[in-house]
């Protein structure tokens, strides 16, 4: 190791010496260094060589994708202990989904909160939604003058409230800051999110306008019981450790001609859901008849998520 | 020098490798106290960041509110050293400024170092580093050119890599005994001028380009940033230049000092007059674009978490800008050094806790969600901060050696320029 010529004036025992400290030195360095990183083995632990070298979803050959599907179900089944399919739904031509929201009859109950906990499988602790429902006051579009931890019986006098999750952007800034494209647009509008690709930088985190986005900060606990067992991988799968994950209109559903989470659980009907291309579709209906709005249209990102008012 | 004899490089430059590491790992007691030091901070530091990996980035103050906090500060402000180091570039390059390009090389190194650092902060910062291969061109998927950070990634691995060139270059060939040639750093040393411009602009762009953070949603960000970068880069260097001066037997002329100086002495009001231009825009439109800016000057609907942290860095930059005025004050190197230390801790305040964080308060549905950083973020960053030095250390001892003459190859001792370099003369530290 030692270039002792290069040091021509030392003799010999002081060269060796100090090789020999040197050694020394290096030796316990490194024996320290893998003691402080040994909780990385945790982490390892956790995930495996097939996970690591999975391809981005839209490079899965079929056969590939099915393998995926079945590794993801075999490790719910051993992580969470509750079996369950995860499939691939894909977007159907000639559907362009888009939600439309009233907001004279929502009444700020959250039941669209729980329903989005339940069904996408959320982490129960820091009881996760994709939904935040602000309270507004009434005469006012001000956000800032609105409040999301309101902790009293609704609907409150002189109030009005605005429910806000993915606006599914059109021209999402999303997708377009991520630096390994994890995260894009599908044909149907819906934004998706790859969760074994993402690498959970959270710069689309910080683009999204409307605070739509969340980040997996420690592995999601779910009790086996309470897990919803029908799951897609680009929607409700349980998320790992690590990763962004968004609002998917409940594509798992949706795509197959269900109806959101959300708008099921609405106790007011306040919620309107469906593909614009159907000229008979109740979503049509509210476009075309409703003096309907987006949220912050000044930022140019043409969300396919309305409100309108009744009265 | 192109002139006689071939060297024969691929048996002289493992040579020059073990005798990099042989010297770097020899000094005074001061040095090792100071490497062993580093290298416990260090520890204390992969040891945080192994069980964020192990738990979760729940370990940190980070929500989903405010989704960036110490990590991308200090990344962002270590990008900014990195960049201001070629305000020590540019007068020896442009301007032949003699005494500068005698001692150039040391804003290169620092370059070099507070790069690995920048890079080490966004690794931290990711949820899954395991997957950083996503990222690589050709395998991955790299989202070039839509996404901001594939240009960031791109800018700031070329410039270390043009950076390391330099200096490795400049150091072997002075390592054996022979001059450098032109061809071979010229071209290279002025790419890197306009990449440093360019480190910082892109950086900058990151986050001015984000249409919903009115924060940083502005044109004058990048200019902003690349201000308080020529202000900690020299500020940085004059004292690592006093260090120098002091330790090893390298001669640092004080022209180039006091060049540094006078860069700083308008970049520091070039800076400050920027923060005011901000600060007029904020309160004279008012409204709520200018919430963010409400909240980290004054506080908002009655949180205040910012205010001690932005005044403290804009009072410490005041008072830097008027002591390097003053020759009075100047004059006292004492005096002079604690102002320098006072505006580069008050631009790395200015860039991290008075920028990044209030892009993310109020939050884009005008929630407040104050952040402090947790203890793991503290712990990891000082770990980052202190691997840097250590880098820093190492590259500094054995570049300086080697444009002292002091590290030769053997084959160049008859060279006339040779100091002695004797082992025991126990110059460095
Ligand atoms: S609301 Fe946010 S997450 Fe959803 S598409 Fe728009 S920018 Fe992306
Ligand atoms: S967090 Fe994931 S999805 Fe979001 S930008 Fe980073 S890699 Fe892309």
């Amino acid at each position: 190791m030692a270039d002792a010529k290069d040091s021509t004036s030392a003799t010999d025992t002081t060269v060796k010496r100090r090789v020999a400290l040197k050694v020394l030195a290096t030796t316990l360095g490194a024996g320290a260094f893998a003691k402080a990183i040994a909780p990385i083995q945790q982490f390892t632990a956790s995930t495996n060589a097939q996970e690591w070298l999975q391809k981005h979803y839209r490079e899965l050959s079929s056969r590939e994708l099915r393998e995926v599907l079945a590794r993801l179900e075999a490790e719910t089944k051993q992580k969470y202990g509750r079996e369950v399919t995860i499939e691939d739904v894909r977007p159907q031509a000639g559907v362009q989904f888009a939600y439309a929201l009233n907001l004279s009859v929502c009444i700020g109950c959250r039941r669209c909160v729980e329903a989005c906990h339940q069904e996408n499988n959320h982490d129960r602790a820091s009881h996760n939604s994709y939904i935040r429902v602000l309270e507004m006051e009434q005469g006012s579009m001000d956000m800032e003058r609105g409040r999301a931890d309101y902790d009293h019986p609704v609907r409150d006098e002189g109030k009005f409230y605005l429910p806000v999750q993915c606006q599914q952007c059109e021209n999402p800034p999303c997708t377009k800051v991520c630096p390994v494209e994890a995260t894009w647009k599908e044909p149907d509008g819906i934004v998706v999110v790859d969760y074994n690709w993402c690498i959970g930088c959270r710069y689309c985190e910080a683009a999204c306008p409307y605070h739509a986005r969340r980040f997996n900060w420690r592995k999601p606990e779910v009790p086996a019981h309470e897990i919803n067992p029908k799951q897609s991988y680009l929607s409700n799968r349980i998320r790992p450790q690590g990763v962004v994950e968004k609002c998917t209109f409940c594509l798992h559903k949706t795509r197959k001609g269900e109806l959101p989470a959300c708008l099921e659980a609405c106790p007011t009907g306040a919620r309107v859901f469906g593909n614009v291309l159907d000229p008979n579709s109740s979503i049509r209906w509210v476009l075309e008849n409703k003096r309907v709005y987006v949220l912050k249209e000044e930022l140019g990102t043409r969300p396919r998520f309305f409100y309108f008012f009744d009265k | 020098m192109s002139r006689d004899n071939k060297t024969a490089h691929h048996l002289t430059y493992p040579r020059f490798l073990l005798s990099a590491f042989w010297r770097a790992s020899e000094g005074s007691w001061v040095f090792y106290t100071w490497m062993t030091a580093l290298t416990a901070i260090a520890l204390v530091g992969a040891h945080a960041w192994a069980l964020q990996l192990a738990n979760g980035m729940a370990v940190t103050a980070m929500t989903d509110h405010v989704s960036w906090g110490l990590y991308i500060a200090n990344f962002t402000f270590l990008v900014g050293l990195a960049a201001g180091g070629v305000m020590m570039v540019v007068p020896a390059y442009l301007y032949d400024d003699h005494d500068m390009h005698d001692v150039v090389i040391i804003g290169e190194l620092l370059a070099v170092a507070a790069l690995v650092m920048a890079l080490l902060f966004v690794v931290v910062d990711l949820g899954r580093p395991d997957r950083f291969w996503h990222m690589l061109p050709g395998i991955g998927r790299f989202h070039w050119p839509i996404s901001m950070l594939s240009w960031d990634v791109i800018v700031l691995n070329g410039y270390l890599l043009l950076n390391l060139h330099v200096c490795g270059y400049l150091i072997y060939t002075r390592y054996l005994g022979k001059k450098p040639d032109p061809r071979w750093y010229r071209p290279f040393v002025f790419l890197s001028i306009a990449w440093a411009f360019s480190i910082h602009t892109v950086t900058a762009f990151l986050y001015a380009g984000l249409g919903g953070r009115p924060f940083w949603n502005s044109a004058l960000l990048a200019p902003r940033f690349l201000a308080s970068a020529f202000v900690t880069g020299p500020a940085f260097i004059v004292l690592v230049l006093q260090i120098v001066r002091r330790t090893t037997r390298f001669t640092v002329p004080e022209g180039a000092i006091q060049r540094l100086l006078s860069i700083l002495r308008v970049t520091v009001l070039v800076n400050l007059f920027m923060v005011a231009s901000e600060i007029f825009t904020i309160f004279y439109s008012g409204g709520a674009h200018a919430a963010a800016g409400r909240y980290l000057f004054l506080g908002l609907h009655g949180h205040a978490e910012l205010v001690p942290w932005i005044w403290t860095a804009i009072s410490f930059n005041v008072l830097a800008a008027i002591v390097i005025h003053t020759p009075a004050l100047y004059r006292d190197r004492r005096v002079l050094n604690a102002a320098l230390i006072l505006t580069f801790v008050g631009v790395w305040i200015e860039k991290g806790m008075g920028l990044i964080v209030p892009g993310f308060v109020p939050s884009t549905l005008h929630e407040i969600v104050p952040y402090a950083p947790s203890k793991a973020e503290w712990q990891v960053c000082a770990g980052v901060w202190a691997f840097g030095l250590m880098i820093f250390t190492v590259i500094m001892k054995v570049g300086l050696q080697a444009m002292t003459g002091e590290m030769r190859a053997p084959s160049a001792e008859s060279d006339a320029h040779t100091i002695n370099n004797d082992d025991h003369a126990e110059e460095a530290r």
